[in-house]
């Protein structure tokens, strides 16, 4: 049977060639496909064999059936922690972006925040969030400045190291052509930085989504973070599950969106960007 | 300097494009001050080839640094057309080619070439001579070329696209660091002879730093051989072979001749 699907996909290669690199992807993919369904079956064997009771674990078939029965809830839920997760996602990155321009150009500056930026990393971000419930209120701000901390942080450290990754004979090059420092910033550092941005971005693009659901933790009626306390304290684990699992799905969105945004941008880099 | 560079002319023995006067050149280390040039004197006319030949670390580079305003000068002077490297810097009378060809990896072959025309322009510096970067980039032969981006050339036209770049701004000078020493030989053959039909073609003053004898042989009309820590001028030596200069030359006796001189100005220190 393999054997002749096989010789299917390479008569459809030569001709066409799209096919045929499609089949390949899937022949690629196949064993995670594979694995990722076997779990999700032994996983619901278990439940129904042994009786494990709801509250407890679901099986998969009940959590899948929560996105039919109550999807309007998930529904509601996730646009706010989507709005959060976006706002934060740009506010962090955005003042990291600005902080790391300034710390290239002003020794000052990178010696005086720098290491309070550092600090500001160290501290958890759970401990953190009912800091800033209590400074600013219920509402969507608190939870859009965490998601934004914990993104500030890597894509600061990351924006930094872009921006002087510039070798030492392209700055005599823009010296020897009597370029200023705006010419250089703008022709040279925000485009040789941009690997480095993306690179952060990738990270920052799931965990604003954790930003945003832990934010929601704290004394808030709404989002995908309260869902889950709320399914949580009420015993409603499918309800639970199916909350995580699209809390997930958000950050992958997040991720992949990331990921193709970059190969758009970094055309000009060959090869390595996956 | 001016009424030196007029009585040259008087003579009928050109303008001088770059001088150099007692020049030294010290660095400031950790533990006290290096000197990497010491008294070096030397002149360049107008249109001429100088090559600059040394072993590592004898400061021909930092010589080419100087002149390009990249290095300070601790003693004595430079001049290019009469002006501190500072001004002629400003002035963009020369333009520097590096051993490593810094193109913008993100920028066409043709927008690396508009680079020089992009920045460097606040004071109201106009450029009023500059040449178009389509010309430029079929000069250097890379016609049809213009929108490859760097990671899709080779070595070769990489360096083939500096050369097109530093020459957009139809610099009187052109100071190039061991331009080809990455490449290998059969390319490095190729872009030398290219090289002096460029020079031939632009009128362009060139000096060239390399460390390979024939390279310094066949390219130069003259030869600067510096000697190592601190580097000092060994001898200034006019190379004379049949012009144009054509790869073959170098099989000619008179070639091997030149290229024995030359090494035996660099072996007199060990």
């Amino acid at each position: 049977m393999k054997a002749v699907g096989y010789g299917k996909a390479q008569a459809l290669a030569a001709p066409a060639g799209d096919p045929g690199r499609r089949m390949e992807k899937w022949r690629h993919r196949a064993p995670a496909i594979a694995a990722a369904l076997g779990l999700l079956l032994l996983w619901q064997l278990i439940v129904d064999g042994f009786g494990v009771p709801t509250y407890i674990a679901p099986s998969p078939v009940q959590v899948l059936e929560v996105f039919g029965k109550e999807g309007e809830i998930l529904w509601i839920n996730f646009w706010p922690t989507l709005m959060e997760a976006a706002a934060g996602f740009a506010l962090g990155n955005g003042i990291a972006v600005v902080l790391a321009v300034w710390f290239v150009h002003s020794q000052l500056a990178e010696r005086a925040f720098y290491p309070i930026a550092v600090f500001i990393n160290t501290i958890p971000i759970i401990a953190i969030a009912p800091i800033l419930v209590l400074m600013l209120g219920n509402g969507y701000a608190p939870k859009i400045v965490i998601a934004a901390l914990i993104c500030f942080f890597p894509t600061l450290v990351n924006m930094v190291r872009g921006l002087k990754s510039v070798s030492p004979q392209m700055l005599d090059l823009m010296r020897v052509l009597s370029a200023n420092q705006a010419e250089v910033l703008w022709k040279i550092r925000l485009q040789s930085s941009l690997p480095f941005l993306f690179a952060a971005l990738k990270i920052a693009s799931t965990t604003s989504v954790i930003g945003a659901i832990v934010g929601e933790w704290i004394g808030s009626n709404y989002g995908l973070g309260s869902l889950i306390i709320e399914a949580t304290y009420n015993f409603r684990a499918p309800l639970l599950y199916a909350t995580v699992i699209l809390g997930a799905g958000m950050a992958v969105a997040a991720f992949t969106i990331t990921t193709i945004v970059e190969r758009r941008v970094l055309k000009w880099k060959p090869g390595d960007v996956i | 300097m001016r009424d030196e560079a007029a009585a040259e002319v008087a003579s009928g023995s050109g303008v001088t494009a770059i001088s150099v006067d007692r020049l030294v050149v010290r660095f400031e280390g950790n533990d006290g001050s290096i000197t990497a040039l010491s008294d070096v004197d030397f002149e360049v006319p107008e249109g001429g080839f100088v090559t600059m030949l040394g072993p590592s670390g004898c400061g021909k580079s930092t010589l080419l640094r100087a002149i390009a305003d990249l290095v300070p000068v601790s003693e004595g002077g430079i001049r290019v057309f009469g002006r501190t490297p500072e001004q002629s810097r400003l002035a963009r009378d020369f333009a520097f080619v590096f051993q490593d060809s810094t193109l913008l990896p993100w920028r066409s072959a043709i927008d690396n070439v508009r680079l020089p025309l992009e920045v460097g322009r606040r004071g109201g510096v106009e450029l009023e001579r500059h040449a178009e970067p389509e010309e430029l980039l079929a000069l250097v032969g890379l016609e049809g070329r213009e929108e490859a981006l760097p990671h899709e050339l080779s070595g070769g036209m990489k360096q083939r696209v500096s050369i097109a770049r530093a020459l957009v701004q139809k610099p009187r000078v052109l100071l190039m660091d061991e331009p080809f020493g990455a490449l290998d030989e059969i390319t490095r053959d190729k872009l030398n002879e290219e090289l002096l039909r460029i020079w031939r073609e632009t009128g362009t003053t060139i000096m060239f730093v390399t460390h390979s004898v024939p390279e310094a042989a066949f390219l130069g009309r003259k030869c600067l051989v510096l000697s190592a820590q601190p580097g000092r001028v060994r001898g200034y030596v006019g190379i004379d072979l049949a012009e144009p200069r054509q790869l073959g030359v170098r099989d000619t006796l008179e070639f091997v001749q030149i290229t024995s001189h030359l090494r035996s100005l660099l072996e007199v220190e060990e």
